[in-house]
């Protein structure tokens, strides 16, 4: 393809499916059923395509694959695209998820239906670039660019409080984004490369690692996000559309873990070894905080907003335990979140979809009428729970258990947070699914419809099967996560102390 | 082969009926349930005479592996079932009561509207039970463990439209959680430790790291001892022990033989179970196994004292259980293995036995559940009367009945321990003896003797007057105006939680706590639901041949399991029985020493039963009456034994609500007042003063938001290209 290679493809065509429906002429219905089916086609060819890359990806190297370069803007940046095993998961999350959201939005959203598609279209690619770029201005440029698409997912086709919210989002977002531009910039200078490969065989001075990782750090926290800069992912969740909030929790959610991953482990490792009590500090109390807050939540999806917010608090924690099974759980628990927090989105929206609340209280006895939507809010809900035999629980225990090794108290703290989440998730369901069916409004409502079920279904198998056989995943990030083990063991500050307290057992 | 067999064909079961119980109807639901089961069963009583009788390595130690289920590192984590002695045992007494309970439930639940996803319930119960004493690494009975927990959270809320069983539900399954924290951390401590999850290694292990410390949670701990207790904490939840009991008795709210299965013979030794499993570990720490005297004998007491005086029939049972559990803790710390998971084999009888007979009880009376509604019915169902008869005296360990060798030997092993707390142990197990005694005879007596009480009760029930548990419910008592039937728990819940002095969303600690309130107030009446339909308001009728009939094979094993099996499991052939399946270190013969007890200790108990007897004989059938006057002059000890010593009440104030203003506090105090307003609104406000006037969103910002950011991207790549080109 003119030189390109796989991932310039699936960066590409979702774009196409872009310019397919700019092309369309009306505003007939015909015509924008055709503009939806060109957007799911879009999307699921891009997946198929990303099934493909999967195919060729080979797991036992930590180097990077698939890859392909061209000089741009001068030269002096590159457009160059590649994966590794840190990014590969979440390049196939991405284009899994899509479709779903696509087929979600299907009947839901009524107005400006084109820009609607065209923005997810343009979210999506932005997202593959995010995963696949390997010049950190391109990855720069595609973080922000994802950001346009989502801010005006909420903004316009949000609900009543959508300009508060997106503002905020907006706010937020561009304080972390200024600081790491700065970083960005910093690094350039230092390394005369913008180049990711070569920033990571970089060894930038520790002092400088300090200024460099807070940078970052200020951009991924929001992304995570972590507390206390948090708040603004309940409204934006609360006001986005169903579609926006599954990939607003499936996949965006995703990214400051993945710029961790990515940048601040292995570019500044003693750093990542001086911050982590930091780390630490903020996980557990986002864990256990954000608990707490989710139990007296009153709109659904604020709780699983909140709720989010913990289980990020989980991958946090886990990546800064820098060991093996932190790290892993950590990317692990971002993909098995992807599916269950998309999915439980995915099951607020078929209620609000006929209800057109999100409130608690107006619901209660769903099961009654809704036996098919009670069983798989029910699986979701054991899902988020972290219940063993579903993908929720491995993520969640080998954080925990990594934590363990490396601060008791902060494996006791996050540990209490299981038991709050059985709260809150328990105490939901309870609320809108079990009791009497004694609202008028609740009568005469359906259960889930063929199209509901045709996108459920995938997502309950999938978290199902990742549950009881997680081992495809961990495998594909295992010899990128060994490599990047290197060099954080060998920064580890005290590399001598560091080992006789992993080895804490003394006589 | 064999022993996949036993263990996914009630995965099997339950998926079919869980997922095609529409199509295939109730009736094949139940038939595909049970003969799954009833194989499964089958196939475990094979088993356990290979592996129990048989001799040598081969067949005394079996490992199925079955698939990888991650590894990470050094963590190595497999499906595998590990079958041995203790594991054969477990696997029929899981599927023999669980394929009764599947029978009787044929009768029980008969005009259930979702008989089937209460048979798929049930298999998937007995699936998760069978992982969790299959397991060959502490991460997979985790995963049976919480699957339990699952399971009977299902189970327990089966009838999803009360209120009480919703609370129930949830208040089991958090509970749990609390162990199962204490669980997790107990594995995350063993892998530390050992670098291992899995048994063998763990096992081979830990003695190298005995006296050793470990710094963990701010104090230096002796490294086995934190680690068992952690692991004991989550026993303490499944079994249901002194501290984290509070969910047993609520559990009541489901179905009864969910009762009889989960919360008698199976999900509650669970706990017992992992201690034995985990005997090798245990044996290492003499201070943990002092501790799990101290939690066992404590349980077996106060859980007896409480069941002293409840008169839901049920709920007399559910403590019974809680105390028995007690006994089998005791003997695990003494150090006798045997000797608890002997009681556990035969108390796995007697107490389905109980339990169904119990709800055979409530089916002839119409759904009543308090004892003072009964009396007289003795001639009016005589053969639940025998079966609850021959229950409670395996229970009470009449001689020579199941119960009467096993708890016997409790004590009889509890004495002639010498660990640390062996002799609290001891005196707690004894006097135990003497209220189990009571309790299970005045059950006897107020239900199947005297007068019947039931003529008054129904059009008391009619009124939906609230008896017993409520009207001694201290704060919350007074309930406002009685409304429809359908909304009454519900405005009970609200009206004791307003009671209270709370108000607004407080609502919502009283609903997800007030198990204990909640329930109390609606304590009678449960099956009621299943028989609803049913249509018999009159006389009292004995069950159907479909429910007495599995209760044969259990009466049966209440009076014949401990005469037939203690040879085996306690007795001369003990060793060659157990093989290495149970552990016992180099000084531990106290299974052998019991031998050498006094003779009191083992007449004491016998004399206990008889006291017990004649108080329950002379209060409730020689001066009827006499009870009432006595718990008026003790009024404060009744009331604290009545209310279950006040802990449902104590973890409300200490736990949920504080939880809850917690929450709040952090929502309305955190994110809105602290970090919402110095952060964005702050910086948000000033842009929305000079914008005012901006309001429709299409011409309004957020295009110049998107505009702005397009702006800086494009600052940058002019950056680069005026400065980054070289």
């Amino acid at each position: 393809m003119f030189g390109f290679g796989i991932l310039s493809g699936l960066i590409a065509i979702p774009l196409l499916g872009v310019l397919f429906i700019l092309v369309l002429q009306g505003d007939d219905e015909a015509t924008l059923d055709n503009a939806r089916w060109a957007a799911l086609i879009a999307s699921v060819v891009t997946f198929v395509l990303s099934l493909v890359a999967w195919g060729r990806f080979d797991v036992g190297t930590a180097d990077f694959q698939l890859l392909e370069s061209r000089a741009w803007l001068g030269g002096g940046l590159g457009y160059k695209l590649g994966v590794d095993g840190a990014s590969m998961p979440f390049i196939l999350l991405t284009t899994f998820l899509m479709p779903f959201c696509l087929a979600s939005a299907w009947r839901a959203i009524h107005t400006r239906v084109k820009e609607f598609l065209i923005c997810f279209l343009v979210l999506e690619a932005a997202l593959i670039g995010i995963f696949s770029a390997l010049d950190v201005v391109l990855f720069y440029l595609f973080f922000e660019g994802s950001l346009i698409p989502m801010f005006l997912i909420i903004g316009i086709w949000g609900g009543q409080r959508r300009i508060y919210a997106s503002m905020k989002f907006f706010l937020y977002t561009l304080l972390g984004s200024l600081l790491m531009l700065l970083a960005i910039m910093k690094m350039y200078g230092v390394a005369g490369t913008t180049d990711i490969p070569t920033l990571l065989h970089t060894r930038f001075p520790v002092s400088m690692q300090y200024w460099l990782w807070l940078a970052f750090f200020a951009s991924f926290a929001v992304k995570m996000p972590m507390w206390p800069v948090h708040t603004w992912l309940p409204d934006a969740h609360v006001e986005a559309p169903t579609a926006g909030s599954v990939v607003l929790a499936g996949i965006l959610l995703k990214l400051g873990g993945y710029g961790f991953i990515r940048f601040s482990l292995p570019m500044f490792p003693e750093a990542s070894h001086y911050f982590a009590p930091l780390v630490f500090a903020l996980s557990v109390i986002a864990i256990v905080y954000t608990s707490l807050v989710a139990l007296v939540q009153t709109d659904m999806k604020k709780l699983i907003a909140y709720s989010s917010v913990a289980h990020m608090g989980f991958v946090t924690m886990g990546l800064f335990t820098l060991t093996v099974q932190g790290i892993q759980g950590a990317i692990f628990l971002m993909i098995s979140h992807g599916l269950v927090s998309g999915a439980l989105f995915l099951c607020v929206g078929v209620v609000y979809d006929r209800m057109h609340t999100r409130e608690i209280a107006a619901y209660g006895g769903l099961v009654e009428r809704m036996p098919k939507y009670a069983a798989v809010m029910l699986f979701f809900t054991m899902a988020n729970i972290g219940l063993p035999g579903t993908s929720g629980f491995v993520g969640e225990f080998l954080t925990m258990l990594a934590a363990f090794q490396v601060n008791t108290w902060v494996a006791l703290l996050a540990t209490l947070g299981t038991i709050l989440s059985a709260a809150y998730a328990l105490y939901l369901y309870r609320r809108v699914v079990f009791g009497m069916l004694e609202k008028a409004s609740l009568r005469s409502i359906l259960d889930l419809n063929a199209r509901e079920i045709a996108i459920l279904a995938p997502l309950v198998i999938l978290t199902l099967y990742y549950g009881v056989h997680p081992q495809p995943i961990l495998d594909a990030s295992q010899a990128t996560v060994d490599g990047m083990m290197k060099t954080l063991t060998a920064a580890a500050p005290h590399a001598a102390t560091l080992k006789a307290a992993s080895a804490a057992v003394a006589p | 082969m064999m022993y996949d067999l036993i263990v996914f064909l009630p995965l099997l079961g339950a998926l079919i009926a869980g997922l095609f119980g529409r199509q295939i109807g109730h009736r094949n639901s139940e038939y595909v349930t049970t003969t799954l089961l009833s194989i499964s069963c089958a196939l475990a009583w094979i088993g356990f005479f290979r592996v129990g009788l048989g001799h040598g390595e081969e067949h005394k130690f079996i490992l199925v592996p079955v698939a990888n289920w991650f590894s990470v590192g050094e963590l190595q984590v497999d499906w595998s079932l590990r079958i041995d002695t203790l594991t054969s045992v477990m696997l029929i007494v899981v599927t023999t009561v669980s394929t009764i309970v599947h029978s009787y439930s044929f009768g029980y639940m008969h005009d259930d509207p979702h008989r089937s996803r209460f048979f798929s319930y049930l298999s998937l119960f007995t699936f998760a039970m069978l992982m969790l004493v299959t397991s060959d690494n502490l991460v997979q009975m985790f995963f049976g463990w919480e699957g339990v927990g699952l399971a009977s959270y299902l189970l327990i809320g089966f009838w999803y439209q009360r209120p009480t069983a919703n609370a129930a539900a949830i208040k089991a399954f958090v509970v749990n959680r609390v162990g199962d924290f204490g669980f997790s951390l107990g594995i995350f401590l063993v892998f530390a430790l050992t670098h291992s999850v899995s048994f063998e290694a763990v096992f081979a292990a830990m003695p190298a790291v005995v006296g050793h410390t470990y710094h963990a949670f701010g104090l230096d701990a002796d490294a086995v001892t934190l680690a068992c207790l952690l692991l004991f904490m989550g026993a303490m939840g499944k079994s249901a022990q002194f501290l984290l009991h509070t969910w047993l008795p609520d559990a009541m709210e489901g179905p009864t033989p969910v009762s009889a299965l989960i919360h008698a013979a199976t999900m509650v030794t669970a706990g017992v179970f992992m201690v034995a499993r985990l005997s090798p570990i245990f044996e290492l720490s003499p201070a943990a196994e002092t501790f799990v005297i101290v939690i066992g004998g404590t349980t077996c007491f106060f859980a007896a004292t409480i069941g002293l005086v409840q008169n839901d029939i049920k709920r007399v049972i559910a403590y019974s259980t809680c105390s028995q559990l007690g006994y089998m803790f005791v003997a695990l710390g003494c150090g006798g293995y045997a000797v608890g998971i002997f009681h556990l084999f035969t108390h796995a009888f007697f107490k389905a036995l109980l339990f169904l007979g119990a709800g055979s009880v409530i089916h002839a009376v119409g759904g009543e559940q308090d004892m003072r509604k009964m009396g007289g019915l003795r001639t009016k169902i005589p053969y639940t009367y025998w079966f609850m008869v021959i229950g409670s005296l395996a229970l009470v360990g009449f001689p020579f009945t199941a119960g009467y060798y096993s708890k016997d030997a409790i004590i009889e092993v509890a004495y002639a321990s010498s660990r640390g707390g062996a002799a609290y142990g001891w005196l707690t197990t004894t006097i135990a003896a003497g209220l189990t005694s009571f309790y299970s005879f005045r059950l006897l007596f107020m239900t199947f003797y005297g007068e019947s009480r039931a003529v008054a009760a129904h059009e008391e029930t009619n009124h939906n007057t609230h008896h017993e548990p409520s009207a001694s419910h201290g704060a919350g008592s007074q309930h406002p105006g009685h409304e429809e039937e359908t909304v009454s728990a519900d405005v009970h819940t609200a009206g004791s939680a307003a009671a209270r002095g709370h108000h607004g969303d407080d609502h919502a600690a009283g609903n997800l706590n007030d198990g204990a309130a909640a329930s109390a107030h609606d304590a009678h009446g449960h099956d009621a639901h299943g028989h609803g339909a049913h249509g018999h308001g009159g006389e009292p009728h004995e069950s159907p041949p479909i429910m007495l009939g599995p209760l044969v094979p259990l009466a049966f094993g209440a009076i014949f399991a401990g005469l037939l099996f203690h040879h085996l499991f306690i007795g001369s052939g003990m060793e060659s029985f157990w093989g290495e399946s149970l552990f016992y270190g180099a000084a531990n013969h106290v299974i052998e020493d019991r031998e050498n007890d006094p003779w009191f200790v083992g007449q004491l108990p016998l004399l206990m039963l008889i006291a017990g007897f004649v108080v329950a004989y002379y209060l409730y059938i020689a001066r009827p009456g006499t009870a009432e006057r006595w718990a008026e002059a003790n009024r404060p000890l009744y009331r604290f034994l009545l209310n279950k010593w006040y802990f449902d009440e104590l973890y409300d104030l200490v736990f949920v609500r504080p939880a809850f203003w917690l929450g709040r506090l952090f929502w309305h105090g955190g994110d809105e007042a602290i970090i919402n307003r110095f952060g964005p609104d702050g910086v948000a406000s000033s842009v929305l003063v000079t914008t005012d006037r901006v309001v429709k969103l299409q011409s309004g910002y957020v295009y110049q938001y998107a505009f702005v950011m397009m702006m800086g991207i494009a600052v940058i790549i002019t950056y680069f290209l005026v400065w980054g080109a070289r």
